[in-house]
């Protein structure tokens, strides 16, 4: 994705004038002068897509592992996905830098905590602790598009999805990223669950097993590769359960 | 350029001593902002990339028996449809809702900052705050942030010693008491049904069946609205769900489809095949 100018100058005519920003000065120049505007964007879009499916008792977690700028790939080997504790992982697809840094700052806070209750957050925990950093920055916003997984304190998978700015939603399954408009919709035909808000409550836990769900994530993004540019080279699996966490991979499409 | 965070901070120092061991994470979080030339157009920019999900019904109305507030529950980025199960009443405490349009994360925030501070309030004053003093805590800090782009339109609804309490808060910084409020994409076909069917001494089963009829005709024409219509109510011993109906089976419910009787019914009949395809080879030959 192209970083944007916020203005582009109007007229070619204007790279005479002295470029200065903040500078009040200017040649002045026999023609209509142009306000020159700032185009450097603190934000690029490095691409990718992620999963996250909750399961009775695991959570699936997937991304893929390509890195790009505009049309060029930057690397085909970088993963999207960070265990923040034990029970808890975050996956993200947008500005990786924005998002190394929120990594950053939710493992100092992890460590803050355990500190000072001698314990490891649990994935609701550190869902609210996401959405609060995220939003404190709200003016400013991490460019970053994530989704949190793990298990919850009895032990049943719990996915998170977020906007950019905070706002979050205890869901059965999501997607975030450039892939995520084709994704979205064929696992809302697989996994549609009822929703949390009906009354009398039903279970927003997906029925699947947990190597159908790894299935299920493998053809999804296989499928994401094929129209999607920005998705591809890797696939990179987490899957919690009451056993730990381990990681499996996949190749995908390098076109 | 330091924002006004009074909002943010809590009343006893949470990390003991400021300036040790934790220093950049001790400190009130306050916004950061930044220093571009042009702040404005960035800001807009910064909203652009945010495209805070609105398109959105929800509405309060109070009545005889106390409050009753009800929403949709889709969430729209643009044309697309990012979620069809927001939480869009807010409960704040166990005797007080709020409801969200605009922007999501900044309705969820505030109203999480808003609980707090309710809290905070019943713990220095050893009484529960009133809905007029939680929606002028809310509208006071929303003043505060007006033209920062911050996007909210929300109820407050609740019971407290006066009785029941509705106001309507934004972000501009209005606030407002009234009996009926409607807000969002969806709020002009919430408000015809709702003004019609509205008495002020309804039972709460009726005002029920009108906050969900209500909700329903505006997710029916209204694209920015769907998902699942919850219909809350807020009466003396505090706020209980009453239902949360997915509003594509209201429809069915409301408008059944009748079996019609079937006058001529088309059978597949083999024979009449095979006749005719003699015939034609017959003819052929």
């Amino acid at each position: 994705m192209k970083s944007d100018a916020i203005n582009v100058p109007q007229n070619e005519i204007a790279a005479f004038l002295y470029f200065s920003p903040l500078s009040t000065k200017c040649f002045s120049a026999p023609f209509t002068m142009t306000k020159q505007q700032a185009n450097w964007s603190p934000y690029d879009n490095n691409g990718g897509s992620c999963v996250a499916i909750a399961g009775a008792d695991y959570c699936v977690i997937a991304a893929d592992t390509r890195m790009s700028t505009g049309y060029n790939i930057l690397t085909r080997d970088y993963s999207k996905i960070c265990k923040l504790a034990d029970k808890c992982v975050m996956a993200s697809s947008g500005f990786q830098a924005d998002v190394k840094a929120l990594q950053k700052q939710l493992a100092a806070r992890h460590l803050i905590y355990q500190h000072q209750h001698n314990k490891q957050m649990s994935c609701p925990a550190m869902a609210q602790l996401l959405s609060n950093t995220l939003y404190y920055k709200r003016f400013f916003p991490y460019y970053s598009f994530n989704v949190l997984g793990g298990l919850d304190n009895e032990g049943k998978g719990c996915v998170f999805t977020y906007d950019a700015v905070g706002s979050y939603e205890k869901v059965g399954y999501s997607s975030q990223g450039s892939g995520s408009t084709l994704i979205m919709p064929f696992l809302d035909n697989q996994l549609k669950s009822p929703s949390p808000l009906l009354l009398p409550a039903q279970d927003a836990v997906t029925p699947l097993m947990e190597a159908e769900a790894i299935d299920l994530v493998k053809t999804v993004f296989a499928s994401a590769s094929e129209r999607d540019i920005y998705t591809g080279d890797k696939l990179e699996i987490v899957v919690i359960n009451a056993d730990g966490i381990r990681r499996e991979y996949m190749d995908l499409r390098k076109d | 350029m330091k924002l006004d965070t009074s909002g943010l901070e809590s009343v006893a120092p949470v990390w003991g001593a400021p300036g040790e061991l934790v220093d950049g994470f001790a400190a009130a979080p306050s916004f950061e902002l930044p220093n571009p030339a042009d702040f404005d157009g960035f800001q807009k920019e910064a909203i652009q990339m945010v495209k805070p999900a609105k398109g959105t019904t929800t509405l309060a109305f109070i009545f005889k028996e106390g409050v009753m507030v009800a929403a949709d529950s889709r969430a729209s980025m643009g044309g697309y449809i990012s979620s069809q199960s927001v939480k869009k009443i807010i409960e704040i405490n166990p005797y007080m809702l709020g409801t969200m349009a605009g922007g999501a994360a900044d309705c969820q925030f505030w109203h999480r900052n808003l609980g707090i501070k309710c809290r905070l309030h019943e713990l220095a004053n050893k009484r529960r705050i009133s809905v007029t003093g939680a929606s002028k805590l809310l509208a006071n800090i929303l003043y505060s942030y007006r033209g920062m782009g911050l996007s909210i339109g929300t109820m407050i609804a609740g019971w407290d010693e006066t009785g029941p309490g509705l106001y309507y808060v934004d972000s501009e910084g209005g606030r407002l008491k009234g009996m009926r409020f409607s807000v969002g994409s969806g709020s002009p076909y919430a408000y015809g049904v709702l003004d019609n069917g509205y008495r002020y001494d309804m039972s709460i089963e009726e005002a029920a069946e009108l906050a969900r009829r209500a909700i329903y005709h505006a997710t029916f024409r209204d694209g920015a609205s769907g998902g699942v219509a919850s219909v809350y109510y807020v009466g003396p011993n505090g706020w209980k769900k009453l239902s949360g109906d997915d509003v594509g089976e209201l429809y069915y419910k409301y408008y059944p489809v009748i079996p019609s009787t079937v006058e001529q019914e088309m059978v597949e009949v083999e024979w009449e095949v095979e006749v005719e395809q003699e015939m034609v080879e017959g003819a052929g030959a």
